[in-house]
């Protein structure tokens, strides 16, 4: 069967026809609310938490957010981001509790620092591999939603992305986007090699590096089974620290970037930037 | 969109990320409305050092609500004093932007809420 993310932006698949199509079939509201009570087991809150759903539909996961027992840490408060106007529309009928925008998480994640304890992400990101138009390539939409989305949640804070990435490639281009904007990174897999492979992206923002604590990703997924670690935060620095310069141009933009991270306020960048300056009379 | 909302919502322009003005948005012409919302004072706990104090007294003012005070309250002032967490309950998960603008007071790019949905969506020069 095609995939829908190779025919249509997904604007315009999720049209009102798709989106209530979508939403009222109990298959699929089945699978996504198993996958919602997955993602929220490897987000792990122990208490209400603000929480931002990604790509957030119907509503088929805010519902279940909305509706944690308070003995067992809820409920949660979210706000769901979503570029289809119909999805968001069956979201409205539904009544839903959370606060809805219409956005495009390709263009980034318009929240200050450290807004969010946590993120969620249902079947939704591997549409970011799919470019709208030849003006804007995957590769800076993956990375302004990963760098946005990093800055967006508190240290310490998590993201769970369950996703269905086309081929291995997808799925390294996906995870490799999360590792380069700052994030520990590891990929659960339920049910491998089976048709109802399902693929979680387990990202955790800085905090503590110790091992086992919250901030760690070695610690959020250890002891379980089918887990990849991507770690690739040390390695990269390791590399970077070799090959660049410090107060070289590129060694300034990474800096700017690591900044911009973590939230902070950064000048733009021009064909100026760590150039010399002379002195003028 | 709850004013809790409001209060960590930013300016989408890329060239708005470097300005302070970019945050709050400003209310233009809006329709509130407000909700029925079971109490979570644990949620009201954990969000409270998070709530930009200011911005939320810049808000509320310029909503037209009464005068906040100039200093966010303690957690150990809200859990003594109930009419004060039940006021901030209501302004922060109770009350609505149901239609209207949110205005960025920096480069002034228009953001429309309809039925309570934000549209954030920008062309692609400004991303
Ligand atoms: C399979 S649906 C999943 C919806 C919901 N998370 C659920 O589990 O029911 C994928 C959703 O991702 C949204 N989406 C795809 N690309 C997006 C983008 N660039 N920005 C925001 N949402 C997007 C679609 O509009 C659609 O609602």
């Amino acid at each position: 069967m095609s995939r829908p993310e190779d025919t249509l932006p997904p604007d315009l698949h999720y049209n009102d026809t798709e989106a209530r199509k979508y939403t009222t079939s109990s298959r699929i509201q089945n699978i996504q609310a198993s996958m919602t009570n997955r993602a929220l087991e490897l987000l792990d809150l122990t208490s209400p938490a603000l929480i931002l759903d990604v790509g957030c539909g119907s509503g088929l996961s805010g519902e279940i957010l909305s509706s944690i027992d308070p003995s067992e840490g809820g409920p949660h408060v979210w706000v769901g981001m979503d570029i289809s106007a119909s999805m968001l529309d069956v979201a409205l009928q539904r009544d839903v509790e959370g606060d809805l925008m219409l956005a495009d998480i390709g263009q980034g994640v318009p929240f200050r620092a450290g807004s969010f304890d946590a993120a969620i992400s249902i079947s939704a990101i591997q549409w970011l591999c799919n470019a709208e138009s030849s003006e804007v390539s995957s590769t800076g939409r993956l990375s302004r939603f990963f760098n946005g989305l990093y800055a967006s949640l508190k240290r310490g804070g998590r993201a769970v992305c369950q996703f269905y990435p086309k081929n291995e490639q997808q799925r390294t281009m996906i995870s490799g986007a999360a590792i380069k904007a700052g994030f520990g990174a590891g990929i659960l897999e339920d049910d491998p090699g089976t048709k109802n492979s399902k693929l979680y992206l387990v990202l955790t923002v800085g905090g503590s590096a110790d091992e086992g604590t919250g901030g760690d990703i070695t610690g959020v997924v250890k002891g379980m089974e089918g887990v990849d670690v991507l770690d690739a935060r040390k390695k990269h620095r390791e590399k970077g620290r070799k090959e660049v310069k410090k107060g070289s141009k590129a060694w300034i933009l990474s800096k700017k970037e690591q900044m911009e991270r973590k939230g902070k306020v950064v000048k733009n960048s021009s064909k100026y930037t760590g150039r010399k300056r002379h002195i003028t009379f | 969109m709850k004013l809790l909302t409001l209060n960590f919502l930013t300016c989408a322009v890329k060239a708005c990320k470097s300005s302070s003005a970019s945050f709050p948005l400003h209310p233009k012409d809006c329709e509130l409305v407000s909700d029925t919302i079971a109490p979570n004072p644990q949620l009201v706990y954990n969000v409270l050092p998070r709530i930009d104090w200011n911005a939320l007294v810049t808000t509320a003012s310029e909503l037209g609500f009464p005068t906040l005070p100039a200093t966010a309250p303690t957690k150990e002032e809200l859990e003594n004093d109930e009419k004060m967490m039940k006021e901030l309950h209501t302004l922060l998960l109770e009350t609505s932007v149901s239609e209207g603008i949110l205005v960025c007071g920096n480069c002034g790019h228009e953001y429309r809420v309809k039925e309570g949905i934000a549209n954030f969506l920008l062309p692609n020069h400004l991303v």
